[in-house]
């Protein structure tokens, strides 16, 4: 606004016309912020498509005594925290590979890179077929090496992960390409300067590198724990929640509310989960912006 | 054997030629949409009626539309009735499932229409609603039990169990003998509810009010000792150890080609198994029996039946008429036959007239005798109570893979059933 | 040029490491899609015993009545109209919101992040495009479609442009140029290597979406490639050489768009940073 407003002509300010927003503000609203808004009063119905009974709060109160929330919740947290983070430490370690002076860089990119290309449905289905408890490749060579290995997805204490780490392999491609953008984009100086004073590698990395790719890891960060918070298609493709409750995350709890015909109380659910959402990554992005600034 | 089945064909044929020879008065024309669920089964004999249909009517296209089963599926065909999208005919459940979608406002009532005079009375119980008929049936009536193998039985020298304690007394031998005892197959989380819903047969026995106080929020699983069975029972054979190693992957078809090919002894399912394992492996389905889940009496032995799913016409079909003749010629005997000749008998037929050929598989023949007149038979719980969890499936898959206790898989469930309860709008809940 | 001997390690360890995890699940599909049924239900890393690939094809490719064909038409259309829509309208968002600040822009911010963190209201979404004459349409889902992805292609082309002069757009508005003609012919151009990563991130998660579909879009005519893997799925239940042969069949799109668009991903980017 200052910048602009300065040499003050009103031809100026056209420049940048309102009216830009308008067709995109209009898809958006009509197909996506009205059904918004409308499910927060479907959410305090019983609905069963035909008709729709007020009933207030009682399916937020119904949604907090299912006894699986609790442990729906605490999954959906631990899915998020463990890719995202997997996305931003593996994304940057390959971005900072592919941008040294490594042979083969084309090859080695374009392999990373490629899974975030292929449908969720078929890796699922992939993998699910790999990760078989006796039929599936992974453990059939782990048994080869002399090794049991574990019952992947059929097993309550692994199935979260094991579907975790096959989100990992899908979309640190992305994350990596966004780092060696970011990466990339830190001017030369800086490390010319870091070299004049004598800066080791590891000082280069800490006192250059990972600051000024502070943008880069902002944007993996809120894409793929925002992503890891909604994930669904992963895990419905892989373990349906299962076994038994175990890798159930509120987006799969939601949908089998639906499945159910339980409509009020699955949008309840939406709007649950909108609130952990809101609850959780506003702050997180207001952290990132705000060591942004401070550069 | 392949002798007797071509003569059966044989006679279907000529059946069938009668048939039509009688319909061609009344050629009809114009087009239909079918919608059926994606098991191979379903879209063979679908494919198979809508091809003696169309030959018989030149006139009439029907398309076939494919959607997925289980719940998925549920969600699709609520969805397209109440957005007026549905197919002219389609295929779903009966009991406690057609009573969720709706129906006096969603179909076309087909009380009067000549084809159902053949059709069962106890059939067109689980089809009604608010007095008229809606569905017809799609395929024959299914009993919940346990497919055995009968190599391994003759081998072991095990007798048909009538106890439950006999079954585990098996189950112990064959587990001795190096084999695995009972199939499980949680990679289709829905195969894990057959111990509980197939006891359904011993739970009437010893409390025979059950469904209705279940329906009224009287009884639960987890205070009915006789309900609580069926968990228990899941969890016994868990705990025994009896499961194959990949209890936890394995799949339906996994799981019938293993009791049919002898890598287990066990497999509790629905009789409709029976026409998969015909399709992908039919030089086994002689070693296939089946009998019904048996309970803690000899005395009280008995099957769990379930009504064959139904065929349904929208409300929203602009060829009603068309709609209602293709329907009436699969509830016809002539599209008994054609079932027959596509995919294999699978049990009795709820349509008078209706024939199985004379060579039925023995795990056809094993359950046949359950229905006979003075037959140990009752319905499963879900065509006497609208009410049904769920989330069942998941529990019984932790109950029967030791996650949790069958004590507490109970309890979760009645708790499960309650929200069913309150969005039917049922009075006591 | 030669760096050292520890890149050429470094790189072999690399290579060799990405072989085992992102090479080889690829061969495992393409190796089951040689097989026959009986050796594809195996689900081992070996050599087809025989040259079944065209059967399998064929044999996919002709169930539920070529159905695969009209998926690929259908999600064709649905790729190419929603992209092309999705490029206009958050190129010209991103524009405006990266260089205009008002007091609206917060608003604007949030309802971006909004779009990226609400989950989509599905039966309220179904109620509506009902009463728009929209539900079961492909032009309806390609609306979805734009609706659902606008917020993440707005973030990356609000991000790039920030890294553009602004002195170029002022520099074009001395001339004498409208707004529309100096971002059609100014600022878009100039956009064309994050235009690129969209285009190729977009038409991706569009092509591959199936949940939308599933809902938005039923019957048989509409099927869409994602759909038709979904229902073949327990079709193919036991034969997997049929059902990896489909996922094989669903990942050559993707390939293509990528051997074609790699290098310009790769040059875009780093443009963007010497611009930068």
């Amino acid at each position: 606004m200052t910048a602009v407003a300065a040499p003050a002509l009103p031809k100026r300010r056209s420049l940048y016309p309102g009216w830009f927003y308008a067709p995109a503000a209009a898809v958006y609203s009509v197909l996506f912020l009205a059904p918004t808004l409308a499910s927060l009063y479907f959410s305090l119905t019983r609905w069963t498509l035909f008709d729709a009974t007020f009933i207030g709060f009682d399916n937020f109160a119904q949604f907090f005594r299912e006894p699986f929330l609790v442990q729906g919740l605490v999954n959906t947290v631990i899915y998020a925290v463990v890719t995202s983070g997997l996305k931003v430490v593996v994304g940057m370690l390959l971005a900072l590979m592919l941008t040294s002076e490594i042979i083969a860089r084309g090859y080695l990119r374009s392999v990373i890179f490629f899974p975030v290309l292929v449908s969720t449905v078929g890796v699922g289905i992939t993998f699910t077929v790999l990760m078989h408890p006796t039929q599936g490749m992974i453990n059939q060579t782990l048994a080869f090496l002399g090794m049991a290995g574990p019952g992947w997805l059929v097993d309550p204490r692994l199935a979260l992960f094991s579907v975790a780490l096959v989100d990992v392999w899908k979309g640190v491609g992305l994350a990596t390409v966004i780092y060696i953008a970011g990466l990339v984009a830190i001017p030369r100086d800086y490390y010319e300067a870091a070299r004049i004073d004598g800066a080791t590698k590891l000082q280069n990395f800490f006192y250059v590198t990972l600051p000024l790719s502070r943008p880069a890891t902002a944007t993996v960060i809120t894409l793929s724990f925002i992503g890891g918070l909604r994930t669904f298609d992963l895990i419905w493709a892989m373990t349906k929640g299962g076994p038994g409750f175990a890798s159930d995350t509120i987006a799969s709890v939601i949908y089998k509310q639906y499945q159910a015909g339980f409509y009020g109380l699955s949008t309840a659910g939406n709007v649950v989960l909108f609130i952990l959402i809101a609850v959780l990554v506003v702050p997180l992005t207001m952290f990132l912006n705000r060591k942004q600034g401070h550069e | 054997m392949t002798k007797t089945k071509l003569f059966a064909l044989m006679g279907a044929s000529t059946l069938g030629l009668m048939i039509s020879a009688n319909a061609v008065s009344a050629q009809q024309s114009g087009y239909l949409s079918f919608l059926i669920d994606n098991g191979p089964q379903s879209v063979a004999v679908a494919e198979a009626w809508v091809a003696a249909y169309t030959e018989k009517n030149p006139d009439v296209t029907i398309d076939i539309e494919v959607r997925p089963g289980g719940g998925e599926g549920d969600n699709i065909v609520k969805t397209r009735l109440a957005t007026g999208a549905m197919a002219d005919v389609f295929f779903y459940n009966s009991g406690s499932l057609f009573q969720a979608i709706n129906p006096t406002q969603n179909l076309l009532p087909v009380t009067n229409e000549p084809w159902q005079e053949g059709v069962q009375e106890s059939f067109k119980s689980v089809v009604s609603a608010g007095g008229e008929v809606y569905g017809t049936p799609f395929a024959p009536a299914m009993g919940g039990g346990i497919f055995y193998n009968r190599g391994i039985y003759e081998e072991l020298g095990l007798e048909i169990p009538t106890t439950w304690e006999e079954f585990m007394a098996n189950n112990e031998k064959i587990k001795a003998a190096g084999k695995t005892a009972v199939i499980q197959t949680y990679g289709e989380t829905w195969t894990s509810q057959l111990f509980v819903l197939a006891d359904f047969y011993n739970v009437l026995a010893a409390e025979p009010d059950f469904a209705e106080k279940f329906t009224a929020n009287e009884a639960k699983f987890a205070t009915s000792p006789a309900a609580l069975r069926g968990f228990e029972k899941l969890q016994e054979v868990y705990e025994a150890g009896y499961l194959n190693a990949d209890f936890g992957a394995a799949t339906y078809p996994d799981g019938l080609r293993m009791v049919a090919t002898g890598e287990g002894a066990h497999y509790p399912m629905l009789t409709f198994g029976i026409g998969a394992i015909a399709e992908t492996l039919p030089d086994n389905l002689d070693d296939v029996g089946f009998f019904a889940q048996p309970g803690d009496s000899a005395d009280s032995n008995g099957l769990t039946t379930w009504m064959p799913d139904s065929v349904y016409i929208a409300k929203s079909t602009s060829s009603p008429d068309l709609a209602k003749d293709f329907v009436g010629f699969i509830g016809s005997p002539e599209g008994c036959d054609i079932r027959n000749e596509a995919v294999g008998a699978t049990g009795p037929y709820m349509i008078a007239g209706c024939e199985l050929p004379s060579d039925v598989p023995p795990a056809v023949s094993d359950m046949l005798p359950y229905f006979q007149e003075g037959g140990n038979n009752a319905p499963a719980l879900e065509f006497l109570s609208p009410v049904k969890g769920p989330a069942l499936e998941q529990i019984t898959v932790e109950v029967g893979s030791g996650i949790r206790s069958a004590a507490d898989g109970a309890a979760l469930y009645d708790e499960d059933v309650r929200k069913q309860a309150q969005q039917l709008g049922l009075a006591g809940w | 040029m030669k760096r050292s001997r520890a890149s050429i390690i470094g790189g072999s360890a690399a290579i060799a490491a990405t072989f085992v995890v992102f090479v080889i699940p690829f061969l495992f599909i393409i190796l089951m899609a040689f097989k026959d049924r009986q050796q594809s239900a195996l689900r081992d890393f070996s050599w087809p015993t025989g040259f079944h690939l065209w059967d399998n094809v064929f044999e996919v490719v002709r169930t539920r009545n070529w159905m695969m064909i009209t998926a690929f038409v259908n999600s064709s259309i649905i790729t190419v109209a929603s992209v092309t829509l999705l490029i206009v309208f958050a190129a010209m968002v991103g524009f405006v919101l990266a260089r205009r600040k008002t007091r609206f822009n917060g608003l604007i911010e949030f309802l971006i992040l909004a779009g990226l963190m609400i989950p989509p209201a599905v039966v309220p979404t179904i109620w509506l495009l009902q009463g728009l004459k929209l539900f079961g349409t492909l032009h309806g889902m390609i609306l979805i479609q734009v609706a659902y992805n606008l917020p993440f292609s707005i973030i990356l082309y609000r991000a790039f442009i920030a890294t553009i002069p602004r002195e170029l757009d002022e520099a074009a508005v001395i001339d004498g140029a409208r707004p529309f003609d100096v971002f059609f012919r100014v600022v878009l151009p100039l956009l064309w290597p994050v235009t690129v990563t969209n285009i190729v991130v977009q038409s991706v998660g569009i092509f591959n979406d199936f949940t939308n579909p599933l809902y938005y879009l039923p019957g048989n005519q509409n099927a869409t490639v994602q759909l038709t893997l979904y229902n073949f799925q327990s079709q193919f239940s036991t034969a997997y050489n049929l059902l990896f042969t489909n996922i094989l069949l669903i990942t050559i799109p993707p390939l293509i768009v990528f051997m074609f668009f790699n290098r310009q991903i790769v040059a875009g980017m780093t443009a963007g940073a010497v611009k930068g």
